[in-house]
């Protein structure tokens, strides 16, 4: 298992059962603590559209609580896990959120995908005083006392790759690309300042949405053929991808000549794309299954014993297994479980142990972590490109960006 | 005009009686706040199973589309409480103050005309009324003149819906997009979100919800309701005695419009967000489900569906998270193979007829007055 590779955790004091602090000291507003365990929920969709997505960090979630258990707990209290069907419907998200606070006092909740769905359950976290570690890349344009947001920001996912494009592949134009929603209209608006303002003699030829779902996407390819952009920037989500590519290949567009950088795909979605029909396109985000560090190496082993050899882990699947870890790292710098408490002390919580190498909370409530490009193999991973050299920042509100 | 002697009979009092010692006295007593705010969110769907009651139970017109209606009250009370959500001191970290937080986000500069007038609380109250009474009348006026009806109707009403949730996710700087318009706050200054609040609008609900069954009971009394029934049996008898059946049935839809609306609205105010995932095909679809399994001929019925189904959906959902559609899938199945008219018609043909001869071998007395009393057989 896992264990024995990280060193950094295995280093930690392990509370003996003398050590362990007393329920009344740790737990003073009346969470589901008892002196043995403490609970806390998970609140995905394992039915409807976004369960295939929605699968990855369950299950992530449910592997990092077990080892957290197998290595003595939190605070000498093992995790005890309540899941809840958010049904990929944003209200049922807000019903199961308020029943896991109120009903089962949770001490955390890893949980909601959707940019929609979190924004369903803000505000019963924020007023019932929960705590919410979010998984998922998204817009930014937020920031709660209630939310710590394990996946990147756009500014992070985005300003890094529009410069490593830029620099190494010399590329002047770009045509941006989303589904149509807050997440790639964010995010494009984010790049479009970015390639205009701060990128020498950069443009963009072209910016489409398309709506969810969609699969029709010959007039967009066609538009693309005829600009011949240097860079194609697709934002495209879920099952539209599969359709995506299959039509950008099946139009002679071919990905080892025409660059294509996304932020969308993961090893998750090419699963259903096909690795023939992405392979050479290129993806900046901060995790590949792929990578090699002594984290990871222990990390997909473990993973794969858990949930089976053919499963792959994407970027979300990795920050939802960071999720559990934070809370219980950030617990035992408060020495509580108390919401408060949690909150004030998670900004410089650092875990050694992540998969993707090191990350740390950031006063916003963000993480600081690498970004990374990838390039699409056949197989259906990413070959690592290229990292930037430092943590990146995150800066849900960027200047000059809105 | 053909009026019973008596506005209910027996057991439509007595099935009055206990729903309102159910909902004002029973479930608020034995509930905490969080499931009875759950009991509240289940019950804006009643007032959409009345509509639905009147409109395709007594007026045969199904409505594949009422997710519209619901969602166009949903939509006014939301933009109302969004606004007033929105003031400037609340979005100050926003690059237009005062504007909703998603507007910014799509770099809206200045509010839309069509979200000005929603800063006054009666014009969002009439419009909450008046909108979906309005779409609902050009719809039926542009398809029952054409004696569009049946199947065709139908579909017709479910494009509407499908159109309707493009319109609001592709105009996501005027509509909240596929989020929805969220965090919700106050309503005239009076915060939603508090325990206290949350009392408040449950009684609030039912008192409107009574109010629906009361005006639903009176349509149907009348000889309105009549014209309605028989247009359903026989529509060109009814035609061929000089009745404009167009107008009656855009008057049907038009009622159950704005009783969908009213629930929409009362949704936002329960849930304190609104969203497109309740405007379109699916949940269309499960309300008239709502109605069926509860008896679309039943205006009672109606309401138990709307609570049972979603009882029982929260309920699978949180002891079987990953099977609990299977499990909800069997049971519309087996209720509608069963009992096609809905868990009222188990009652009005395997329980009541107990309860009478139970009574009337305790206390015998001539079963005629039953017969002249009881609902038409419809």
């Amino acid at each position: 298992m896992g264990m024995a590779a990280l060193p950094a955790i295995s280093m930690l004091p392990r509370p003996s059962f003398a050590d362990v602090p007393a329920t009344s000291a740790v737990n003073t507003t009346g969470l589901a603590v008892t002196d043995s365990e403490v609970t806390v929920g998970i609140l995905h969709s394992v039915t409807g559209t976004m369960a295939i997505s929605e699968t990855g960090s369950v299950e992530a979630e449910k592997l990092a609580i077990e080892q957290i258990n197998a290595a003595g707990g939190v605070l000498g209290r093992k995790i005890k896990f309540i899941q809840e069907d958010g049904a990929s419907d944003w209200p049922t998200f807000a019903e199961k959120a308020k029943k896991l606070l109120v009903n089962d006092k949770c001490a955390a909740v890893m949980g909601c995908w959707t940019s929609a769905s979190r924004k369903a359950v803000l505000p019963v976290f924020e007023q019932y005083n929960g705590m919410l570690y979010y998984p998922t890349f998204y817009e930014g344009l937020e920031q709660s006392k209630n939310v710590i947001y394990t996946g990147q920001e756009a500014t992070q996912q985005i300003i890094a790759g529009l410069d490593w494009v830029n620099k190494t592949k010399g590329a002047k134009s770009f045509y941006l690309l989303g589904s149509d929603y807050i997440w790639p209209r964010t995010s494009n608006k984010i790049a479009r300042k970015h390639i205009e303002n701060h990128l020498q003699g950069c443009k963009v030829v072209g910016e489409e949405y398309f709506p969810l779902g969609s699969t029709q996407f010959n007039s967009v390819i066609n538009k693309i053929k005829l600009t011949k952009p240097d860079v194609i920037y697709a934002i495209i989500v879920g099952g539209s991808n599969v359709a995506f590519y299959k039509q950008l290949k099946a139009a002679g567009i071919d990905l080892s000549k025409q660059t294509l950088l996304t932020i969308s795909v993961t090893e998750d979605e090419i699963d259903g794309i096909g690795g023939e029909n992405i392979a050479g396109a290129y993806a900046c985000m901060k995790y590949f299954q792929s990578l090699d560090n002594a984290n990871n190496k222990a990390f997909v082993p473990a993973f794969k014993k858990m949930w089976g050899e053919k499963t792959v882990i994407g970027d979300v699947t990795q920050a939802a297994y960071l999720g559990p870890w934070l809370w219980k790292l950030t617990v035992e710098k408060a020495q509580s479980f108390d919401i408060d408490k949690v909150a004030a002390a998670s900004p410089g919580v650092e875990f050694k142990g992540a998969p993707e190498g090191y990350v740390r909370i950031h006063e916003n409530h963000h993480l600081w972590s690498k970004t990374r490009v990838g390039r699409a193999k056949a197989d259906g991973q990413y070959e690592l490109i290229y990292e930037t050299a430092d943590l990146v920042e995150p800066d849900p509100f960027p200047k000059g960006y809105q | 005009m053909i009026i019973n002697s008596r506005f209910f009979n027996r057991s439509e009092l007595v099935g009055f009686l206990a729903l309102a010692l159910l909902l004002f006295l029973v479930l608020p007593l034995s509930l905490d706040i969080f499931r009875l705010n759950l009991v509240a969110k289940y019950l804006t769907y009643a007032f959409v199973g009345i509509g639905l009651v009147l409109c395709w139970g007594y007026g045969g017109i199904l409505s594949l589309g009422q997710g519209v209606f619901f969602g166009l009250g949903g939509y006014c009370m939301a933009m109302y409480l969004k606004l007033e959500a929105s003031s400037v001191a609340n979005t100050k970290i926003q690059s237009t103050p005062g504007i909703p937080d998603f507007m910014d986000w799509n770099q809206l500069t200045s509010l839309p005309f069509f979200w000005k007038p929603f800063h006054s609380f009666p014009v969002a109250l009439i419009a909450i009324i008046v909108v979906p009474a309005i779409f609902s009348f050009i719809i039926g006026a542009a398809m029952f003149k054409r004696r569009v009806g049946g199947v065709y109707f139908a579909i017709i009403t479910q494009a509407i819906a499908a159109i309707m949730t493009i319109l609001i996710v592709g105009q996501q700087g005027y509509t909240g997009g596929i989020n929805g318009i969220t965090d919700l706050r106050t309503l005239h200054g009076w915060d939603i979100r508090t325990d206290h609040a949350k009392y408040i609008l449950y009684f609030v609900e039912v008192v409107l919800l009574f109010g629906c069954i009361v005006a639903a009971q009176f349509i149907r009394l009348t000889k309105l309701g009549r014209i309605l029934v028989a247009m359903r049996e026989q529509e060109d008898r009814v035609r061929f005695s000089g009745y404009s059946v167009a107008n009656f049935k855009i008057f049907a839809f038009c009622a159950a419009a704005v009783f969908a609306a009213i629930g929409g609205a009362m949704f936002t105010l329960e849930v304190g967000f609104m969203s497109p995932s309740f405007v379109g095909i699916v949940p269309s679809i499960e309300m008239v489900i709502y109605t069926a399994v509860g008896g679309r001929m039943s205006i009672f019925g109606a309401v138990w569906g709307a609570l049972l189904v979603n009882f029982a959906k929260t309920s699978l959902s949180e002891s079987f998270p990953q099977l609990w559609l299977f499990g909800l899938g069997a049971l519309f199945i087996a209720v509608v193979l069963a009992f096609p008219n809905g868990l009222s018609g188990i009652w009005a043909d395997h329980v009541q007829p107990r309860i009478d001869r139970l009574l009337a071998s305790r206390k015998p007395k001539p079963a005629a007055g039953y017969v002249a009393d009881g609902a038409p057989a419809e």
